[in-house]
């Protein structure tokens, strides 16, 4: 175990570095340049190209690439083009918040994924099972910005029961040591802020979680139906097991095998997501200045946040695979 | 413990079972009826398909989905279990036990195999926390598993299938039920390990009074352990009665089929030189241009032989278990020198591990030797031309244990069997095809199954497409790695007699690789016997079997259940 978790991240290494060699090159294959996109289409060629020697982006493209990982690897992510703060701190600010908003959404695609997966597979053939499959069916093929705007136009400003933009209301006054905004509110006990923060969370978090809550629950289905005919499985009746140890020990601890693998995949489905949700809902996270980024050409921010968020698909799959050798004994030995 | 005496613990009278399924319903046990006293053993003997699992499965209350009670009744201790309501779910574990097939699927991998026992103790109000481990740990032991203290700690995949096995008959015993289902309890180990755990298994339920419903498939093995055997056949029961008496005299004709078929230490070797009578169904035609239909393939002394195998050595690596723990060696086969004269058949025998299954792919020139050598008709396989190495391929084929798995699901037959011919190059496209046919006619298959596909064929059927496809290129050597191993008695049989006669015909070499020293018995010339890697004692079959001169031959031939008795008249 120890082992594989040491193999993992020494592969990072090089995966990372290749990554950055390409994301340079992408991110400069963007057709305008910062300069441009900064001044607007009536710059004159000799603002941009001042811009352009501030930055540094007169200079060979190997140039540049050195000077970028060198300073990548002292922690120095460089200046954003459109802000002009340094990335380090503007993914800092942003990024409890993009945490919170796909942990939540996480939570309910696992949450609600696993359970209608298992109760779809027991009424297998029947009615809820079908009625399951293709409601999944339409969760995956829905577009996240698409229900993104469905729900906020049906919870938010038609029925008004969450709100529609933002992670806080205009008015609530609270206090943020962490930037996580619900556990700030449960921490600073301000109840309210936190109640608050939540409800900004809702919809968001829902429309982000749909596809990977149909992906679990149709893993789930398929994974249940194959464990309940598993030989072990009679055998565990067999020998007089109760239906609730039953379920729990045998048929749902093996069924969670391929589910756990494809709930690590999510993640990355989820980090990819918040683009598009946290831009409908104008939700200020790593998604949102993400976008804007692009408009912008902000070569910096890109090349950081891009990294960002490979690291942590990584690390995140990484600890999905020791996860699978807690579930599995089986695994433990390689 | 036990019941009123002539009142049966178990008594199913008119039992018909029926599964449901989109072609219709089949009706899988047809009338069944027969009791168990208790702390009796009664054995369900039957071939695959005959309704004997379903019965016991019946008895349960464990029938697959698709399948329901559809006539008759199963009363267990006067109360009818079928009935709906009957409380079956309440009896499973407390009242009967249940001992499965395979031990490698049926342990839950993913927990502790004491936790599982104390699971089944707690969940039957037998025992809780401390005390249901410590009396899962002492049921262990009961089943004869050493060390079991710290084995309970374990989980399945660290377990050997002999350790599963007693595992779960730990398991099918803790709530000390009064009747047992062992439903081909060892089918899957090797003989000597079968011999221990059945040992075992017969002396604990002697001792706790467990009426013993034990099903399998081997007439020698229901004859030593049972009192009472029931023969099923197509789900009905076509005889029943006292062990002995049944299998010295039987009545019904299938039962004597069975009989004459089952393979034992007192058959001979199959001797279709003799032609008196021949099989006709294989026709006289000619199979093969090269081979003289009539004419005696003799194993000529002169001759060289066809494969000869010598100081061949396979070394595996195994990596090592902790983070820098060095990788240790198993050497898998040792030193092992043998040879097989032109048209004879030299067996390889042993226990799973022991070696021969990879003296065989050597010798297919599927894994490479670590050392030593292998020559087939005098060409060293490590050393060839590639035109050497097309007409090795062409000489040598396999034919493999599963005849479910070794066909390509998505050929038809005759593609299947054609494969080789057209990978090969050999002939028109009409001269395959009537050689496709030719070899239909040699495994005695219609050619209208030609254009079916294996998942239509029964495990007969297939084993001879197998043999069909290895024979399509004349090969002189034919490696059958547990050719028949797979197959149910009678069939069996009629594979053994099917090689033997194309051995015959077409002066074919066999290297045949088995763990069944009664079917070795039956087709083989020369046996070499391995252990741990090593070829502990080789002959004729003759010497091998009436003169063992190495302990470990002897306790192989010790552990052939049936070898007791005398099962009727043997047919050669």
């Amino acid at each position: 175990m120890v082992r594989l978790v040491l193999q993992r991240l020494a592969l990072l290494v090089p995966t990372l570095f290749g990554l950055s060699v390409l994301l340079f090159l992408w991110v400069r294959a963007l057709p305008g340049g910062p300069a441009t996109a900064l001044l607007g289409e009536r710059a004159t060629p000799d603002a941009v190209e001042r811009i352009n020697r501030l930055y540094g982006f007169d200079r060979p493209l190997h140039e540049q690439y050195v000077t970028w990982l060198g300073q990548l690897l002292q922690g120095n992510f460089g200046v954003s083009t459109r802000t002009a703060r340094p990335v380090l701190d503007e993914f800092l600010a942003r990024f409890p918040a993009t945490i919170e908003l796909t942990a939540l959404a996480l939570l309910i695609a696992v949450g609600v994924g696993i359970p209608l997966g298992y109760v779809a597979a027991r009424h297998q053939g029947r009615l809820l099972d079908h009625t399951t499959v293709v409601a999944s069916l339409l969760g995956v093929t829905i577009p996240v910005f698409f229900l993104a705007f469905l729900l906020k136009w049906m919870f938010a400003v038609q029925l008004g029961l969450f709100p529609s933009a933002g992670r806080q209301s205009a008015s609530m006054v609270a206090t943020h040591p962490t930037g996580f905004y619900v556990l700030d509110g449960l921490l600073t006990r301000e109840w309210d802020a936190a109640w608050d923060a939540l409800m900004h969370l809702v919809l968001p978090a829902i429309a982000l979680g749909s596809i990977p809550l149909a992906i679990i629950a149709r893993i789930t289905r398929a994974s249940v139906i194959e464990v309940q005919n598993a030989d072990y499985v009679r055998t565990a009746r067999a020998k007089g097991l109760g239906p609730g140890r039953l379920r729990r020990r045998v048929v749902l601890r093996n069924a969670m095998l391929p589910v756990s693998t494809t709930i690590g995949l999510q993640v990355g489905l989820l980090l990819s997501g918040a683009v598009l949700t946290e831009t409908v809902f104008a939700f200020n996270g790593i998604g949102s200045f993400l976008a804007n980024a692009v408009f912008n050409l902000d070569y910096a921010v890109l090349q950081g946040f891009i990294l960002f968020i490979a690291v942590v698909y990584a690390l995140v799959n990484l600890a999905v695979d020791v996860s699978y050798g807690l579930i599995d004994p089986r695994m433990r030995a390689r | 413990m036990s019941a009123v005496d002539g009142v049966p613990l178990l008594s199913i009278r008119d039992l018909e079972v029926s599964f449901t399924t989109d072609h219709g319903t089949t009706t899988a046990v047809r009338g069944a009826s027969f009791d168990v006293l208790a702390g009796e053993t009664v054995a369900v003997v039957g071939e695959s398909g005959s309704g004997k699992s379903t019965t016991a499965a019946a008895v349960i209350g464990l029938l697959a989905q698709n399948g329901r009670v559809s006539g008759g009744s199963i009363l267990f201790d006067g109360t009818d279990v079928t009935a709906r309501g009957g409380g079956i779910a309440r009896m499973r574990g407390r009242d009967i036990g249940m001992v499965p097939q395979d031990p490698m699927s049926n342990l839950n991998p993913v927990i502790r195999v004491g936790a599982q026992i104390v699971e089944a103790l707690e969940d039957n109000g037998v025992a809780r926390g401390d005390a249901a481990w410590r009396r899962a740990v002492e049921l262990l032991q009961e089943a004869g598993l050493p060390d079991a203290e710290r084995r309970a700690q374990q989980y399945p995949h660290e377990f050997s299938g002999g350790m599963r096995q007693r595992a779960l008959i730990a398991m099918g015993l803790s709530c000390r039920p009064r009747l047992l289902i062992a439903d081909e309890p060892t089918s899957a180990l090797d003989v000597t390990v079968q011999r221990t755990i059945l040992d075992r298994l017969e002396a604990l339920t002697h001792e706790l009074g467990t009426a013993v419903l034990l099903i399998t498939h081997d007439l020698g093995l229901a004859a030593d352990r049972a009192q009472r055997v029931v023969v099923m056949y197509q789900g009905e029961v076509v005889e029943a009665g006292p062990a002995e008496q049944l299998l010295r005299d039987p009545q019904h004709e299938y039962t004597r089929r069975l009989l004459a078929a089952a393979p034992s230490l007192a058959s001979r070797r199959i001797q279709l030189a003799r032609r008196t009578g021949g099989r006709p169904e294989y026709g006289e035609d000619l199979l093969a241009p090269s081979a003289d239909a009539d004419g005696e393939h003799a194993p000529a002394a002169a001759a060289p032989p066809i494969v000869e195998v010598e100081d061949l050595t396979k070394v595996f690596r195994l990596r090592g278990k902790g983070l820098f723990s060095r990788s240790t060696e198993l050497t898998a086969v040792d030193a092992v020198t043998f040879a097989i004269p032109r048209g004879t058949t030299t067996a390889v025998v042993g226990e799973s591990g022991s070696g021969k299954s990879t003296v065989a792919r050597m010798v297919l020139d599927l894994l490479e030797p670590t050392s030593g050598s292998i020559r087939v008709d005098g060409v060293e396989i490590g050393a060839r031309t590639r035109a050497e190495e097309v007409a090795f391929r062409r000489k040598v084929q396999p034919i493999f244990q599963d005849p479910y798995s070794s066909l390509d699901p998505l050929y038809t037959i005759y593609r299947t069997v054609e494969e080789p011919l057209r990978a090969h190059e050999v002939g028109t496209a009409a001269q395959r095809r009537a050689r496709v046919l030719e070899l239909m006619d040699a495994v005695a298959l219609p050619a209208a199954l030609l254009r079916r596909y294996p998942a239509e064929l029964s495990g007969g059927q297939r084993q001879r497409v197998a043999i069909a496809r290895a024979l399509a290129l004349e090969p002189e050597l034919v490696v059958c790695d547990e050719a028949v191993s797979a197959l149910d008695v009678i069939v069996q049989s009629q594979i053994l007699h099917l090689l033997a006669d194309l051995q015959h015909r077409l002066g074919l070499s066999y290297l045949f690789i088995s763990h069944d020293l009664a079917v070795v018995r039956q087709i083989a010339d020369q046996v070499c016997v391995m252990e741990q890697g090593r070829i502990v004692e080789q002959g004729t079959v003759d010497d091998v079997f009436d003169r063992p001169q190495q302990a470990y031959t002897r306790a192989l031939l010790d552990a052939i259940p049936g070898r007791r008795l005398d099962l009727g008249p043997q047919a050669a």
